[in-house]
């Protein structure tokens, strides 16, 4: 019998049996999109999946995700040049995110807490030698010693840590944290023989390795023929910041080049030569370079932190001869191709001293002759796993074609190490695919707060030029922590809410824990979940 | 499952969450700051399997409105519903999408029937039970307007919501008093030498509600969930008459896409178009600051409704009239004023 009120002939039932999910022609997905910065980054470092754990206060964690790619985060934090930020997509709202304030923040507080990194691979039994004690050889060090190989470094100098150590100085990368991130490499049980240049690369082969990375670098000082007197003093940059180095090291006389130095040049060993010269005495240090400052290979930063110091520029002039403290300087004009041509113009310098900053080669000698090591226009030729024509071996950082840089040279090291790991296990190494790019399109940034950017304060200049103290300070733990949370995310779920909230048809579940899961019997395709998702992290697709 | 917060130091300095208050949550927040929506175990006062359209921004005003009413409440109230979209696609007999108590007026007389139930619970003793009426524009400033003064003018103890998707939707998009001038609708063709709906008509309900004196007015749209659940919370601790107005985007009326309904309420607000709002007493106390202020073309440019605006030759005679209307609300609201909050 109808046991129903008057009226009613069916039983009240919830819309849940209505699955609206069947209306739809596009589901959308929710997916990992690679983030401009990680795609910039030359270390290959993930850098939104540090920052996502600094935003956190979980700097451990964070620290420990720079780790997986690069063993230098507190030197990075000084030294890196930062494409990372030049690409970062919060340029495009204010100002891009401070990631490498945010990384040396993350590299000091390791070493105040002593951080460590364990082996915890099974001992391959494999022996690899490394050439160089520069970032690419201490980052391939690294990374085969955590991958269980027996790791020895070979570095032609008393100290490990090559150009960084020999060339960029004190002021910009203080002695003690690149110790104690070399330390931490050592303790991991990578042997380093130091004062042990590798003459003979056949010889060292023969010495019971299975794969060799080479990282010699980039030292000799290019020299440019500048018709001198007797008296005039020339020497190179690279030579000299590695004699201030050596002089600090053995407690000896610094060199002193007298109260007037000129230095020739325009890259980044240009402005470090004319700081140093500064630091070293001289009352004025002035930097002549042939061509514009627009045009200065030398990144901006540094050049105004030189002005600040009071060092001067001279653009657009040559030196046409030294004698008797006298600088003959030529004046040049760009032609249309933006190459520099003589005017005939000359004017004096008087300068005590020339300091040479034109560039460095790479000392070859101990590839000459090896059997399938090509040499090109002065670098060895690699492949995509960074081996040389000779099975086995490999090369990496300056001594290669690539931009010479710390950065590009602890990630040829990363690279390495992988294909020397599958070269040693004889299985090819597989990269995995990379995600599609997020780009600034993908993003929603309404609702991104607005926050300006947490700028590192550099040391008073006057005080600045008399010591080699360290220019740029870093980061307090909440300046560091409010510049991690600028981040947006690009293309990673951060754990808004915004989907599982617009959803006009309540068809996100959230998981907890950050996740999220699409409930496709009810979602109808609308699309204002993926619309209104702020960092770009799900897509539509066609409905089969 | 119960909902999680992301452990942060002990005493995190950093008030800074990434994404402000602008997202619906935020691991970084503490829970108590982030909306109802953001809850894992949030009412769903109106769950799946409703019939709207895809990207009905009506069913996600609803929610968001009645999930935050039963929060307010503790889940102590009951509603009444207008003819319209909403009570249609929610309750096609005998399936219901309301996990409320829930019942269907007539298109003309919500507002009187929540009066009574407003009367009849006082009558029970049971005052502590709250009445929300709700209705699509048509019903509320058109065919129950009536009725809705009349709840006004007696103060009944009734938060009306009314779901604004200028014009009845339900029965194929025709004009109603809430119609905005230029609009092209069933019943204002984008013919003749002035297309769409006339200007100089229709009613601006909420002005009229304040012109009542009711405790409460405000408006709200469903691209700014915080201001949203807070207008509803606000007005669930005032007992009396009040009004709450919710801009919701209709992606088959409008012509916009169903993706972006957000972002057409969010462009409603950001020309000025629609002022966010709220008045006590007859005056307005607060009004939501424009964040990045645009000309009423990129909003209008979202929606067919609007196309004849632009083409075959841009009408730049309506445009300017349309946008004098915002140029007046941003005036009259003061919505470029930093400290308008
Ligand atoms: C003045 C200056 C400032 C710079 N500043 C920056 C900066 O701020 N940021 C940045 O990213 N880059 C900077 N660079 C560039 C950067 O230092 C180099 O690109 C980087 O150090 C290259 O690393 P590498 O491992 O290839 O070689 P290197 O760092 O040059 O290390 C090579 C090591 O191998 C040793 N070696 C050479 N031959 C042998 C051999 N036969 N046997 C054993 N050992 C050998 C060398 O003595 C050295 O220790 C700067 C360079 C200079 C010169
Ligand atoms: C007295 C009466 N007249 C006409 C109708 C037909 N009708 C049902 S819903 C509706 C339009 C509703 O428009 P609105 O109130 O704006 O709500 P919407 O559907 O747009 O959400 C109409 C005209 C009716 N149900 N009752
Ligand atoms: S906002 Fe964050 S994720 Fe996006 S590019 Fe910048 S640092 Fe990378
Ligand atoms: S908002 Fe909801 S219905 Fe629309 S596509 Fe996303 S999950 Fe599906
Ligand atoms: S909307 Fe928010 S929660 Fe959803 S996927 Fe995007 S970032 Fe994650
Ligand atoms: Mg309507």
């Amino acid at each position: 019998m109808n046991e129903k009120p008057f009226a009613i002939t069916l039983n009240v039932g919830s819309s849940l049996a209505n699955h609206t999910g069947s209306w739809r022609t596009e589901r959308p997905l929710y997916v990992d999109r690679l983030p401009p910065c990680n795609r910039a980054c030359p270390a290959g470092e993930n850098i939104q999946g540090w920052l996502y754990k600094a935003e956190e206060g979980d700097y451990e964690g964070a620290w420990r995700v720079i780790m997986a790619d690069n063993p230098l985060p507190a030197i990075m934090g000084r030294v890196c040049y930062h494409p990372c930020q030049t690409d970062c997509n919060r340029a495009q709202i204010d100002e891009a995110v401070g990631i490498n304030a945010v990384e040396r923040f993350l590299g000091d507080l390791a070493i105040r807490e002593g951080w460590r990194v364990t082996v915890d691979a099974e001992p391959t039994g494999r022996r690899v030698l490394i050439v160089g004690a520069g970032p690419s050889g201490l980052a391939a060090a690294y990374h085969l010693r955590v991958l269980g190989h027996e790791v020895t470094v070979r570095d032609a100098e008393p100290m490990p840590g090559g150009m960084m150590r020999y060339g960029i100085p004190a002021y910009r990368l203080p002695r003690d944290i690149m110790d104690a991130e070399i330390a931490r490499i050592a303790d991991m049980g990578v042997r380093f023989e130091q004062n042990a240049r590798v003459e003979d690369l056949e010889a060292a082969l023969a010495d019971g390795f299975d794969a060799v990375f080479l990282a010699v670098g980039a030292h000799v000082g290019r020299r440019a023929y500048v018709p001198a007197g007797e008296a005039a003093r020339i020497v190179d940059a690279v030579g000299l910041l590695h004699d201030v180095e050596m002089a600090g090291e053995t407690h000896g006389e610094p060199p002193r080049l007298g109260r007037r130095v000129v230095v020739y040049g325009g890259g980044n060993t240009a402005l470090d030569a004319a700081r140093t010269v500064k630091r070293l005495g001289a009352d004025e240090a002035i930097i002549v370079y042939r061509r514009t400052r627009d045009r200065m290979p030398a990144h901006d930063s540094e050049v105004r932190e030189a002005e600040e110091e009071g060092i001067r520029l001279r653009w657009l002039s040559t030196i046409a001869n030294f004698d008797d403290g006298v600088m003959r300087i030529e004046r040049m004009e760009l032609d249309e191709t933006g190459f520099p041509q003589p005017t005939g113009e000359f004017e004096d310098l008087e300068g005590d001293a020339l300091v040479l900053a034109l560039g460095q080669d790479a000392d070859l000698r101990l590839v000459e002759g090896v059997a399938g090591i090509a040499v090109e226009k002065g670098v060895v030729q690699v492949d995509d796993g960074m081996m040389t024509g000779r099975a086995g071996v490999f090369a990496g950082g300056d001594m290669v074609p690539a931009d010479r840089t710390v950065t590009v040279a602890i990630g040829h090291g990363k690279r390495a190490a992988r294909h020397i790991d599958a070269y040693l296990r004889a299985t090819p190494y597989v990269e995995p695919p990379k995600h599609e790019l997020a780009g600034f399109d993908k993003l929603n940034t309404w609702y991104y707060a607005d926050a300006p950017h947490q700028v590192r304060e550099t040391i008073e200049a006057a005080r600045r030029t008399e010591t080699f103290d360290e220019v740029v300070h870093g980061l307090d733990e909440e300046s560091a922590q409010f510049e991690a949370r600028r981040c947006m995310s690009c293309g990673n779920c951060f754990g808004c809410d915004n989907c599982f909230g617009v959803c006009p048809d309540n068809a996100v579940i959230k998981l907890g824990g950050g996740k999220y899961e699409f409930n496709y019997d009810f979602c109808k395709g609308c699309g204002m979940c993926v619309e209104e998702c702020p960092c770009g992290s799900i897509k539509m697709v066609p409905e089969e | 499952m119960a909902d999680e917060q992301t452990t942060l130091p002990p005493d995190d300095p950093v008030r800074f969450y990434q994404v402000g208050s602008f997202a619906v949550g935020n691991r970084l927040q503490p829970l108590d700051l982030r909306t109802v929506q953001a809850a894992q175990d949030r009412p769903n006062a109106l769950t799946c399997g409703h019939r709207a359209c895809q990207g009905c921004g009506e069913a996600l005003g609803a929610r968001y409105a009645l999930d935050a009413a039963v929060r307010a409440t503790d889940g102590r109230l009951v509603s009444v519903n207008a003819t319209g979209c909403l009570e249609v696609f929610s309750t096609p007999f005998p399936e219901t999408s309301w996990r409320i108590a829930w019942l269907h007026s007539l298109f003309g007389n919500a507002p009187a029937v929540a009066t009574g139930m407003a009367a009849g619970l006082r009558a029970l003793g049971k005052s502590d039970v709250r009445v929300v009426a709700q209705g699509g524009d048509g019903g509320t400033v058109d065919i129950g307007f009536g009725c809705l003064s009349g709840m006004f003018e007696r103060n009944d103890d009734v938060l009306y919501i009314c779901y604004d998707n200028e014009a009845y939707m339900n029965t194929g998009v025709q004009r109603s008093g809430a119609t905005p001038p230029a609009a092209r609708t069933q019943t204002t063709q984008a013919v003749g030498p002035e297309p769409g709906n006339v200007f100089g008509q229709g009613k601006d309900v909420p002005r009229i509600a304040m012109a009542h004196e009711i405790p409460y007015v405000a408006t709200a749209t469903v691209a700014d969930l915080h201001d949203l659940e807070g207008k509803v919370n606000t007005a669930m601790g005032i007992r009396g008459a009040r009004y709450l107005h919710i801009l919701v985007p209709c992606p088959l009326g409008w012509g916009s896409a169903s993706k972006d309904t957000i972002a057409v309420a969010r462009a409603a607000t950001q020309c000025g178009l629609f002022p966010v709002f709220e008045a006590r007493d007859g005056e307005v106390v607060a009004s939501t600051p424009i964040r990045r202020l645009t000309p009423v073309d990129d909003y209008l440019r979202m929606q067919k409704r609007f196309a004849h605006l632009f083409a075959p030759a841009r009408r730049d005679d309506v445009i300017d009239r349309l946008q004098a209307m915002a140029d007046r609300n941003i005036r009259r609201y003061g919505l470029l004023e930093e400290a308008a909050r």
